[in-house]
């Protein structure tokens, strides 16, 4: 057995499916009726509660009407250029913070990923049920512990207070005069917190499968470490770059709790607007509209994405 | 200038141990070396500094309602955990909805990974699709749209229409996760024990399932604690009169957190350090026997 057995309960977890060992596990019978039936149950539950939901949500947002008096199927187009044109600003916040999210999530959890799976020898277990654990206790309550950390009397705030970074990062728009809370620097730390274990996790799972022996070869042949990480490591673990932008990418886009805990009216973010709409303002239809233009926008840009990337495996 | 180069680079000892070859290196390596600790280390500050002042904040004695500044050391909230209205009513609501989601997903699930891992079929490739889109669906479009068919057809929001929507997003990570393993499966101790007379039945009772079983647990794990977690889907089907233990806190966060609510997240917290910890003992023991 590999290495990669040993953490196998953590591992299996966001393991991106094709880095598996050539020909092992490969589909092989042709037995009539067997696969559809152990389909049926589950393949069944998506159809009818998340196609079918789908179908309603598009044609909510072609109707008019209201909650009380009931809603008619109108073809109102009208409906999507007037929410697009009213909420265009927190349309395209969303993306900048979710892309913002993604980088920084990238930059930390690459080293921590690569410094596990490479690095850490007979302590790579205990490293990866750290990184897991967190995860386990209610993101909502973690997400409040950081209005604690980043709140006025926090150290985080002296820090920057102490050197006088805040007043560069209020210069820059990041944050509010002399506060970190309710800025877009807190929400996008937020963000990169929340998202960071969907990340973390399949850059481990394509680093750890890496062949250290490959890196051996690398320097055998002259590649100092740089240039070994940059055309050996990196190219290798690109499954895994992949498969977490995308974990971190998608939910961060629709993210609310965020902007919502951390954040102000100044920072919110397309799913704030949907929640509001549906939930107290109940207007249906335009909620439905900007809830299905996002859904489309990222399947656009994440089906751009995976075929820029080269990497089909994932679907 | 030849014969100093083969010194320095012992390739055929260390090629053969495949571990990092013992080499002299410059100290400019050794500075970037410890640069990935570095960062590392940094990350893992980040990822835990939350976690640490929930455990913290759990030991407060507030002042006020709001549980966010230091005042003095307390072991109040331990002493009486369900002591916040409602609190542990929510707790306990997620949990029953957390296990029955997490039953039912963790059974389709692997029922769909089997399916995709070991046969060819029509329309394998529109049910991968049909697996993939809810893990590239913002939860808050997933909600939405599961209010909107609810609404449409006169389903009452409440406990039922929050388990309908936790089985239908746990159900894609079960399966991603269970196929994985399987993938990783050697095909060959199957033909073994076909080669020696057990029939499908067997085989699958008495080599794949036992092998399959961690990536089933790993699943099951996954979907609990997404279930347990979630917020946002929830929001969206449920009624006033069922507030799962995300929403409670949603609440109290506007109104002012009990400190019972960072008892609950340390423990919370505890018990997963635990079921983790165990889980990768009992997977290294696993394979230090099959290895033998």
């Amino acid at each position: 057995m590999t290495s990669g057995a040993q953490s196998s309960g953590v591992q299996a977890v966001l393991e991106q499916p094709g880095g598996a060992r050539p020909g092992a596990g490969r589909p092989r019978r042709r037995v009539a009726g067997v696969p559809y039936f152990l389909l049926l149950p589950g393949l069944l539950w998506l159809a009818v509660f998340f196609v079918v939901p789908m179908i309603f949500l598009l044609s909510q947002s072609l109707q008019t009407g209201s909650l009380e008096t009931g809603y008619r199927l109108t073809f109102r187009f009208a409906t999507y250029t007037d929410a697009l044109s009213d909420f265009y600003r927190q349309f395209f916040r969303s993306f900048l913070y979710a892309f913002l999210a993604t980088v920084l999530a990238l930059l930390i959890g690459y080293p921590l990923a690569y410094a596990i799976a490479l690095k850490s020898g007979r302590w790579k277990a205990l490293l990866l049920v750290i990184v897991v654990a967190p995860f386990f206790t209610s993101f909502l309550l973690r997400t409040l512990a950081w209005q604690t950390i980043l709140n006025s009397d926090g150290l985080v705030m002296k820090f920057f207070r102490g050197t006088h970074l805040i007043e560069l990062t209020s210069a820059l728009g990041w944050t509010n005069g002399s506060q970190l809370l309710s800025s877009p620097l807190a929400v996008v730390t937020g963000l990169t917190y929340n998202f960071l274990p969907f990340m973390i996790l399949p850059l481990f799972a394509s680093l750890d499968r890496l062949d250290p022996r490959l890196l051996e070869a690398a320097g055998d042949l002259y590649a100092t470490p740089f240039t070994a990480f940059r055309r050996v490591t990196l190219p290798m673990s690109m499954p895994g770059v992949v498969a977490g932008t995308l974990l971190t990418f998608i939910p961060a886009a629709g993210d609310y709790i965020n902007s919502r805990l951390l954040g102000n009216p100044n920072t919110a973010m397309i799913g704030q607007v949907i929640e509001g709409y549906f939930l107290r303002i109940n207007d249906y239809p335009t909620a439905a509209a900007l809830s299905f233009a996002l859904m489309l926008t990222i399947l656009v840009l994440v089906s751009v994405y995976i075929r820029k990337s080269g990497t089909e495996e994932l679907v | 200038m030849v014969e100093t180069l083969p010194r320095s680079r012992p390739a055929g000892r260390a090629g053969k141990q495949g571990a990092p070859a013992r080499r002299r290196r410059s100290p400019w390596a050794v500075l970037r070396e410890n640069l990935v600790w570095v960062a590392a280390v940094l990350a893992l500050i980040y990822l835990l500094l939350p976690n640490l002042v929930v455990v913290l904040f759990s030991f407060n004695k507030p002042n006020g309602r709001f549980n966010y500044t230091w005042q003095r050391f307390s072991l109040d909230a331990w002493r009486d955990p369900c002591g916040a209205p409602g609190m542990c009513e929510s707790l306990s609501l997620s949990l029953k909805i957390g296990l029955a989601a997490t039953l039912v997903s963790t059974l389709f699930g692997t029922m769909i990974a089997f399916a995709l891992a070991r046969y060819r079929f029509r329309g394998r490739t529109g049910s991968n699709l049909l697996i993939f889109l809810p893990m590239a669906t913002p939860e808050v479009v997933m909600g939405s749209s599961l209010l909107t068919l609810f609404v449409s057809t006169g389903i009452p929001l409440g406990r039922t229409t929050i388990l309908i929507a936790h089985i239908m997003f746990c159900l894609s990570y079960v399966v991603v996760t269970v196929k994985a393993r399987l993938a990783g499966l050697d095909p060959r101790l199957e033909q073994a024990a076909a080669d020696l007379y057990a029939n499908e039945l067997q085989t699958f009772r008495r080599i794949t399932l036992p092998l399959a079983a961690p990536g089933i647990a790993a699943g099951a794990l996954l979907a609990f604690s997404l279930s347990f977690d979630d917020y946002i889907i929830t929001n969206f089907n449920a009624s006033n009169a069922s507030i799962t233990f995300p929403m409670y806190v949603w609440g109290a966060a506007a109104r002012g957190t009990p400190v019972q609510i960072n008892v609950i997240g340390t423990a919370m917290f505890l018990l997963a350090v635990v079921a983790v910890a165990i889980g990768q003992l009992a997977g290294r023991t696993r394979t230090r026997v099959r290895t033998r």
